[in-house]
């Protein structure tokens, strides 16, 4: 068998006259190495100026390139750097390093080996914000004290929690935080670009720090009692500038209205898996 | 009782399961006691078995397995797009796609048309009742 085939060889390489080692490399000798980009060539370009280049080495298969090494120096243009330079690779001279002022040897070394904690890059970040969440989306609340209210999505805190308003004249829901899991965004947007949000953050809604006062028995508790329940009024005048452009453009879409001021609730027939909201 | 559509060359077919569900094809060529060639002016020509599909009344005059040019204008010659919307099938299953893409609010808002749409209904029983009565 083996013969068979290498005499059939030799006829085919004496028939047609056939080079079996690759094909000469073409050199063009057209002037500067072409590895710049033929077309936006410019011999002084700033390191700046230069369009980063994408591969010349295109993938077959992950981590398999189409071209040897061999013929990957010759596409760089390696040896046009190298016959600019005389025949080696250009040599820059190295940064002088400052020298490192003298370390001095430790005072005190633990007599057990402290281990290191591994390093931890990771970045506090809020909470990844659904598509479907935009401002001005009108959100379905499904727990807690407003469970089943419709209502206005206007930014994402910092801590990731959502900020939310009813707005309070139509569905009593205030100036609100929200999880983003506790929440169903419809599709219905609201046109929030008369809003100004940028004065809340998570520390308007947190608990306010109360003053210690001295123990004075009986006077104490009373005093404490009548504080806690007024909200301050600043706040509800918050709501109120916040609610008074949101009502406008609320109003011009009909039925948005009594669309907010309704709670949602699944009745029967109703399949949450197959409802587009 | 005896059977009123049939399967031939030109039946159109709804496609009940698979890929192509709710799709309207035509059934170009019978292949054996089970399958059909089947084809439709946005799909590849295939074969899928009689269970999958459901013929309809609408039929078109074609010859055995013509080239996608014909098909397509036999199709508009028969009208088959408007035929099959006006029908009461058709139209029953544009309503259930409408259905099944309506918003939170969309529903809301035929909530309240059905509400009033029964006020008004309710008002002139009323008024009719009242005269019988009367």
């Amino acid at each position: 068998m083996g013969t068979h085939i290498t005499t059939q060889l030799s006829t085919y390489s004496q028939t047609h006259s056939f080079h079996l080692i690759s094909k000469p490399i073409r050199v063009s000798f057209i002037s500067p190495p072409h590895f710049i980009g033929a077309k936006n060539h410019r011999r002084s370009m700033a390191p700046k100026d230069r369009k980063p280049h994408v591969s010349r080495n295109p993938e077959l298969i992950r981590g398999v390139g189409k071209y040897s090494r061999s013929k990957m120096y010759h596409k760089r243009g390696l040896w046009a750097i190298k016959a600019k330079n005389g025949g080696a690779f250009p040599k820059h001279e190295k940064k002088a390093v400052a020298a490192a002022p003298a370390e001095k040897p430790p005072k005190f070394y633990p007599a057990d080996d402290v281990k290191k904690p591994l390093v931890n890059k990771r970045k506090a970040r809020p909470t990844k914000l659904r598509a479907s969440i935009t401002p001005g989306t009108v959100l379905i609340i499904l727990a807690g004290r407003f469970k089943g209210k419709r209502v206005v999505f206007l930014k994402q805190l910092t801590s990731g929690l959502l900020l939310v308003t009813g707005p309070f004249k139509i569905n009593g829901v205030p100036l609100r935080r929200v999880n983003q899991s506790y929440v169903i965004a419809t599709s219905t947007k609201v046109d929030i670009s008369g809003v100004n949000v940028e004065k809340f953050d998570d520390k308007y809604f947190g608990k306010k720090v109360e003053k210690k006062t001295k123990k004075g028995e009986g006077e104490f508790f009373e005093a404490e009692k009548e504080e806690k329940n007024t909200l301050p009024q600043d706040k509800k005048d918050d709501q109120k500038t916040v609610d008074a452009a949101l009502i406008a453009s609320i109003e011009s879409v009909p039925d948005l209205k009594s669309y907010l001021g309704a709670r949602f609730s699944l009745k029967a027939g109703m399949k949450p898996h197959e409802l587009v909201f | 009782m005896p059977f009123k559509r049939y399967v031939e060359v030109g039946r159109v077919a709804l496609v009940n399961y698979g890929k192509d569900y709710g799709k309207l094809v035509v059934i170009v060529d019978v292949i054996d006691q089970n399958r059909a060639l089947v084809d439709s002016p946005d799909m590849v020509r295939g074969q899928m078995n009689f269970k999958r599909l459901t013929l309809t009344d609408i039929k078109i005059d074609i010859k055995r397995v013509p080239n996608k040019k014909t098909l397509v204008a036999a199709m508009e010659a028969a009208d088959v797009k408007n035929k099959w919307e006006k029908s009461s099938w058709g139209r029953k299953l544009i309503v259930q796609k409408k259905r099944a893409s309506l918003n939170d609010f969309d529903r809301f808002k035929i909530m309240l048309a059905k509400i009033k749409k029964a006020g008004v209904v309710r008002q002139e029983l009323a008024k009719l009742k009242k005269e019988t009565t009367a």
